[in-house]
């Protein structure tokens, strides 16, 4: 139950002051029901949970409440008003602010520009920035969220951006804030930072909801948790009154029973990078000096904040680009030059973080999908001719054995859903018995049974003899799949480290790189090589 | 309102969205013949006799669209990779430049051979025109539009300079145009007593080979997986650059080949005004067929009739001939938005 | 040598690159205010020769050269509305329809010159803007005539230079345009309309283009030809590159590129004819490529530029 503060609204009832009402929101895409009839109340001073898989319309919710999609049926009330439908600028103007997943700021423009854009009457004939600024530093100084208000967002960190994003909602006078998965990119401390700011905010009566599919903050940042599934409300708890064990039935509705990793041997390598470097094209070290082995029989984790060299390790690993210096050795062999196609000769099987961008070409039909990364080998093309028979047999196989629903062999892939996008991916590339799996970010958002479905494969590749190089920014994945785990940061990668010989706390400060002082008892003489 | 991708899209609806187009965009002009102050049926019926009304329109036609058909296969191979090339005016006048310039006296061959000869270097100019804008492209990012769009004029004031100069026609009574091509470097004429030529069978022939490569070839397979998502395309292991690089042979060549099929098979000589915009015609034509090949082949005959069309009508009515112009740039419009009809549905909300 | 310098200290070749400057002046601000909203405009080289023709026809038609100006900028603006409809709310690519917009406008403006005058062997003339020297500054010798007995159309568009640099930089609506052109979704998710602000962008910025086609008719010549704006919209998009998409490089830009061209024009005379005119007549286009070469690599561009924004797609 949520304590009443001195100082709040209190209803006629008792309880304090009812400010946002849900009711009966159905969403529809296409054939695909996102949100049926779902119906939420938000209290002042409350903080609401959202709990659910991915898929299950959370972050459509989210989307209608805030005014980016226009619901079905059913409508939003804030302070006792309805909103117009599928207009931010209303849902703005009642109070609501919105901390979008991926970050909705300009790189190219200043905080104080991303802050202030749309807050004054469009036609003034000037805008009132000395002021604008003033209002900034003092609400950053209110609530513990410093930012520079010249800088450039292109030169903030993850977490300053996150800032910035609840500044904005706040400089609008939010009296509502949402905040979708808000420590998806953020490290533990961060983590624990941003929800000391929640309390601040609660404190000075917002009424704040923030979706999530991580039990763990549910219960340390939550008054109310309310479980979506499949686009259903199943429930609505008070956080002190429930425990995981009903929480994560609620949230499942079924048993899923995450795949185990057994302790295996590791065997020969089949990866090494020694002094690996690879600058971007303004002459940035995206990778800096980079040594890592991976063996067969073994999962190696990368974790680490997100824009620290992962996408440059997976494009190197990937053979879209080379290293300036350094040797990349595979099987023994090194590897010349940026070749992709090389690669996948080589045995290496590659899921790329991006599944639209670069996984798969949306356009294109699933059969030429397949095909992509070896329609020049004898068995898809003859004397520059496509054997589009056989290869349309092929996907057929593909999507048997890797139980991709809802395709056809000329189905388009751009109509597949994420899961069945990524098992089109894994089908692509496991089918051939890899020697090395470059997985980067696999499972970022796949419902419950997509995830485990691909952890299972992957594991599978692993007992086959397979080495794993695991990227992700979800510490949860990799402490459940990794036999031995490092951290990146700012294109430095710690010594490797067996999973059971490190804790979140020391994953985090290696994460906000904070190395000195955690590495030190490291094993295998780690300090020579992070100094 | 919003747009919602259409899960399927009928073979109909790909056929019916040009005609529908069509008859949008004729119906938006007759609000300009009525201004004109022509009676509109009447107006469009002669267009449409001065098109295909006798065996003289329709040679007429088809002559003008062979070299809109090769445009048109440009516009479309480039557009597929998405190299946005609007250079196929300036390309077909390199091509046409090299037709004269090799046709016109320099080299002393058989017909067998110098014919052959003297297209291949129409096609090849044109591909090498090209291939400077791709080359900036794919090296240093820069907008392959406007570097086609600014060659176009550069390179129309080369051939005015070697029509001035270099290759000026000594018996051409002081007017800038080239010495004709020798007879050896003629293209066939198809049919007795018309002005239509054997680069319309070149083109038809192009038209369908292109087609079988696009659906059945790993350069179609290539072609086509870069022009819909490059970063997919380069990470399945595909050259993008390598695919843009031959993409711009083959579109700059199409073009370069127009040109050299209009030197040798209509006018026998190079003259300022050789195209009429076929070069921008066939983007129109590109579009209209949907980037399909063999689509490419109605399209142009369409737009030539439109253009053969008009000059008739207009000698009979007073509508500027300009109307057929008119219609052409309308009819792109109108298809773009056709187009997008057949890929999404409208949706509230 | 000698006859360079004297050139280049002359007021008459000073006076010639203002002239010579105003049309990619106005047609690269016009650019450079859709693309700042994150949509290019190709239809800029058709929408210029509307202008031109349009302006003109209204004053050979009788009415004053101010209104010949406002007719070209309307029917600028409405092309405009034509590119943005499609390329905004519809989402269509950006390229082709700009295309379709540019083969459109020239295409209705020969159209309807011929219908008016049905054959004028001879284009028929009209009275232009004249130089309207300021007093006192037109004095000043080199600058002062340079700067200041230009006409009026050139003095409209120095001073838009710097109303369009106050919009964009100083004014709210200037930071939701700029916003509009970075990132839509942020600009949507701060209650802004992506759409209005955008067709809004490139309705304004097409009727500057309007604009920029009427000076070609109204004040640099006194009749409308064919094919009379040759390329100058295509030479302004490469202006807009090569200003880094801020309005007072664009100046720069347009300036350089006049003082360049005004030089070939009496190099071209001095020479003498030694070598072909068409070679001279080349350079701004090939000027135009080495400018787009040499700076695409560090083009500080809007990053939502030609990239369509769908409300809610997924």
């Amino acid at each position: 139950m949520t304590a009443v503060r001195p100082g709040m609204t209190e209803q006629a009832g008792g309880g304090p002051k009812r400010v946002l009402r849900l009711a009966g929101i159905t969403k529809r895409f296409g054939p695909l029901l996102a949100n049926d009839a779902i119906s939420l109340d938000l209290h002042e001073g409350e903080v609401l949970a959202l709990l659910g898989e991915n898929g299950a319309g959370k972050t459509t919710l989210m989307n209608i409440l805030f005014g980016h999609y226009m619901a079905d049926e059913g409508y939003v009330e804030a302070f006792g008003r309805r909103l117009a439908p599928a207009s931010p600028k209303a849902a703005l103007a009642a109070g609501i602010g919105m901390v979008h997943q991926h970050f909705t700021l300009a790189d190219n423009l200043s905080v104080l520009d991303n802050v202030v854009v749309g807050t004054e009457s469009l036609w003034r004939p000037w805008s009132d920035r000395g002021a604008g600024r003033r209002r900034l530093l003092e609400l950053g100084t209110r609530f513990g969220l410093k930012v520079d208000p010249d800088a450039q967002v292109a030169s903030l960190s993850v977490g300053e951006r996150q800032r910035v994003e609840i500044l904005k909602a706040l400089y609008r006078d939010a009296r509502i804030l949402i905040l979708d998965e808000p420590t998806a990119v953020l490290t533990p401390q961060e983590s624990a930072g941003l929800f000391e700011t929640l309390r601040r905010l609660t404190a000075d009566g917002l009424a704040v909801v923030f979706i999530s599919h991580k039990m763990h903050e549910v219960f340390s940042a939550s008054d109310t948790v309310a479980v979506l599934r499949g686009g259903r409300l199943v429930a609505t708890r008070r956080t002190a009154e429930t425990d995981r064990a009903e929480l994560a039935e609620l949230m499942v509705g079924r048993a899923v029973k995450p795949p185990t990793s057994a302790p295996m041997a590791a065997g020969e390598p089949v990866l090494a990078l020694s002094g690996v470097t690879v600058r971007s094209e303004d002459g940035r070290a995206l990778l800096d000096r980079l040594d890592l082995t991976i063996l067969r029989h073994q999962v190696i984790g990368i974790a680490g904040v997100s824009g620290n060299g992962q996408a440059a390790l997976a494009e190197l690993v990937s053979g879209l680009v080379a290293p300036e210096s350094g040797t990349v050795t595979l099987l023994n062999a090194p590897v010349e030059g940026a070749d992709p196609a090389g690669m996948v000769r080589r045995g290496v099987a590659r899921i790329p973080e991006d599944r639209h961008a670069t996984g798969l070409v949306g356009g294109m039909a699933v059969w030429e999908n397949l095909i992509a990364e070896r329609y020049r080998d004898p068995a898809f093309s003859r004397f520059g001719v496509l054997r589009r028979g056989v290869a349309r047999r092929h996907a057929e196989e593909v999507i048997r054995a890797f139980d991709v629903r809802g395709a056809g062999p000329d189905t388009r892939t751009q109509l597949l859903s994420g899961g069945n996008m990524q098992k089109l991916i894994l089908g692509r590339t496991l089918a051939h018995g890899p020697h090395l799996i470059l997985a980067s970010q696999p499972t970022r958002g796949l419902d419950i049974g997509a995830v485990s479905y691909v952890h299972g494969r992957l594991l599978e590749a692993r007992a086959a003899g397979a080495g794993v190089l695991l990227i992700s920014e979800d510490l949860d994945e990799i402490l459940a799949l990794s036999d031995m785990l490092a951290v990146i940061h700012h294109g430095r990668l710690t010594p490797l480290m067996p999973r059971e010989s490190v804790s979140i706390q020391q994953l985090g400060l290696l994460m906000a790189g904070q190395w000195e002082g955690v590495l030190d008892g490291a094993p295998h003489g780690a300090r020579e090589t992070v100094s | 309102m919003l747009l919602e991708p259409r899960t399927h899209v009928p073979a109909l609806a790909r056929i019916l969205a040009p005609l529908g187009a069509v008859a949008a965009a004729l119906a938006l002009c007759a609000l300009l013949v009525a201004w004109a102050g022509a009676p509109v049926l009447r107006a469009y019926g002669l267009l449409l006799e001065g098109a295909v009304g006798s065996r003289f329109a329709l040679t007429e036609t088809l002559t003008r669209a062979t070299p809109l058909i090769l445009t048109g296969l440009a516009a479309a191979v480039a557009f597929r990779a998405k190299l946005w090339n609007i250079g196929a005016e300036g390309q077909l006048y390199m091509g046409a430049l090299a037709a004269v310039a090799l046709g016109g006296g320099l080299l002393d061959l058989p017909a067998w051979l110098l014919l052959p000869l003297v297209l291949l270097a129409g096609a090849a100019a044109g591909g090498v025109t090209l291939l400077g804008p791709a080359v900036l492209k794919v090296r240093f990012g820069v907008d392959e539009v406007v570097t086609t769009l600014l060659l176009n004029f550069v390179i129309l004031l080369f051939v005015s300079m070697l029509l001035e100069g270099a290759l000026k026609d000594p018996m051409g009574m002081g007017w800038p145009q080239s010495a004709p091509v020798l007879p050896e470097a003629e293209l066939p004429k198809l049919l007795e007593r018309t002005r239509l030529h054997a680069g319309l069978a070149i083109a038809l022939v192009l038209a369908l080979a292109l087609w079988l490569i696009d659906a059945r070839t790993v350069w179609g397979y290539e072609n086509r997986a870069v022009g819909a998502n490059p970063r997919a395309a380069a990470f399945a292991g595909i050259s993008v650059t390598r695919v843009m690089l031959r993409t711009a042979l083959l579109s700059g060549g199409l073009a370069g080949l127009a040109g050299a099929a209009e030197v040798t098979g209509l006018r026998g000589y190079l003259t300022l005004d050789l195209s009429p915009g076929f070069g921008y015609a066939g983007i129109v034509v590109a579009m209209l067929a949907q980037l399909h090949p063999v689509g490419a082949v109605g399209a142009a005959v369409f737009i030539a009739g439109l253009f053969v069309g008009a000059d008739a009508m207009s000698r009979a009515m007073p509508v500027p001939n300009y109307i057929a112009d008119v219609l052409v740039a309308a009819s792109l419009l109108c298809m773009l938005v056709a187009g997008l009809l057949t890929r999404y549905r409208l949706r509230r909300g | 040598m000698a006859e360079i310098f004297d050139l280049l200290v002359s007021a008459a070749f000073w006076t010639a690159t203002l002239r010579i400057a105003t049309p990619y002046i106005l047609g690269t601000l016009g650019e450079l205010v859709c693309e700042r909203a994150g949509v290019l405009n190709l239809g800029i080289e058709g929408i210029m020769t509307l202008g031109a023709m349009a302006g003109w026809m209204a004053v050979y038609q009788g009415a004053d050269l101010w209104t010949g100006v406002a007719v070209a900028a309307l029917c600028g603006g409405l092309l405009g509305l034509l590119h943005a409809g499609l390329t905004v709310p519809l989402g269509l690519s950006q390229h082709v329809a700009g295309i379709g917009v540019t083969l459109l406008g020239t295409s209705l403006s020969y159209f309807v010159y011929r219908l008016v005058l049905p054959q004028a062997s001879t284009p028929p003339t009209i009275e232009p803007f004249q130089p309207l020297p300021i007093p006192g500054l037109s004095d000043i010798p080199v600058l002062g005539p340079a700067l200041f007995s230009q006409t009026a159309l050139t003095y409209l568009a120095l001073l838009l230079v710097g109303l369009v640099a106050y919009v964009l930089y100083r004014t709210p609506v200037g930071l939701a345009l700029r916003m509009v052109g970075e990132n839509p979704a942020a600009a949507e998710a701060q209650g802004l309309s992506v759409t209005g602000l955008r067709v809004g962008a490139v309705v304004a910025g097409s009727a500057l283009m309007g604009l920029a086609g009427s000076f070609l008719t109204l004040s640099a010549f006194n009749a409308f030809f064919f094919n009379m704006v040759n390329g100058r919209g295509w030479i302004c998009i490469a202006l807009v590159v090569f200003a880094s998409w801020q309005p007072g490089k664009a100046l720069l830009g347009a300036l350089l590129f006049a003082a360049f061209d005004a030089f070939q024009l009496r190099l071209q005379q001095i020479t003498g004819g030694v070598l072909p005119y068409q070679l001279f007549l080349m350079l701004p286009y090939l000027l135009s490529i080495l400018a787009l070469v040499l700076m695409s690599r560090r083009a500080a561009y809007p990053r939502a530029l030609m990239i369509p924004y769908r409300k809610g797609e997924r």
